[in-house]
């Protein structure tokens, strides 16, 4: 039960990425290019994803004790905004910035067997390895 | 106006996968953690793998429809750089525009406020060089 609610979140996921153009960096480097032709369609994207989010999860949270299909909500427990949070989302932009791709969108694009896709998600599994490592050794 | 219709639609739905991924399996959807805990291989992270092949099928099922995927046609050396930097920042920062973007500012949660304003600031910036500055 539990993986099909994967599934179909997932699905849903890579629905919402490409109906809303996420998928395509040249829209993403329109929204980020705030002193050019500013193309601001992206903001409702967040704007659609938190008008639903943010209400239904203080409905939801309140009753419920636990997840439908789980023990407990994996939630994370950092609180503080410490050194690698901040380091971490710069760098994260930067390469945002330099080719309108991130994480979701990379993965949503796969099925478009775009060469550069697999390069982009090759260096970026290499880059969250070197991340992960660096996080274990602090 | 049109033009806005569709990224809220998206938008929307993305806001209910991830709401389903948190009060069904009580799961964060934030890709970049996704991703990056699926490559360890233990059993605990099956849900992972069948999340990212959801997230591939998705575009797949539209490819019918006027959804279709784009043309990358960034350089290879801004794809490679891009990747790595976008790999080490999410994963080093504890995540992205789905995980901080959607969940964290969703549960009002501080440290992803803080990452989302660092984040689309470097971002902005980095675009503005590359346009602007260097573009000419």
């Amino acid at each position: 039960m539990n993986l099909f609610f994967s599934l179909l979140a997932g699905i849903g996921f890579g629905i919402g990425l490409t109906i809303s153009n996420m998928v395509d960096p040249k829209v993403v480097l329109a929204f980020l290019d705030i002193t050019g032709d500013w193309d601001l369609s992206l903001m409702f994207v967040m704007g659609g994803a938190l008008m639903v989010f943010i209400p239904s999860y203080y409905v939801l949270k309140k009753r419920m004790n636990r997840p439908l299909f789980a023990d407990s909500f994996f939630e994370p427990t950092l609180k503080e905004v410490d050194k690698p949070l901040l380091i971490g989302a710069a760098v994260f932009g930067i390469g945002w910035g330099i080719t309108g791709i991130c994480p979701g969108p990379a993965i949503a694009n796969l099925s478009g067997m775009n060469e550069k896709i697999f390069a982009f998600i090759f260096t970026m599994l290499i880059g969250m390895m070197v991340a992960n490592w660096f996080k274990r050794t602090q | 106006m049109m033009t806005y219709i569709e990224p809220l639609i998206g938008g929307i739905i993305l806001g209910l996968s991830a709401l389903l991924l948190l009060f069904v399996n009580g799961r964060i959807a934030g890709i970049s953690g996704i991703v990056s805990q699926s490559l360890s291989l233990r059993a605990d992270s099956a849900w992972r793998w069948i999340f990212i092949l959801g997230l591939i099928i998705g575009p797949f099922l539209l490819s019918d429809t006027k959804f279709t995927l784009p043309v990358i046609d960034s350089s290879w050396w801004m794809i490679a750089v891009g990747g790595l930097l976008v790999g080490f920042g999410s994963v080093y920062g504890s995540g992205c525009t789905s995980g901080h973007g959607i969940c964290g500012i969703g549960r009002m949660s501080k440290r992803s406020i803080s990452s989302v304003l660092v984040f689309m600031a470097t971002a902005a910036v980095t675009v503005f060089i590359i346009r602007h500055v260097i573009g000419g």
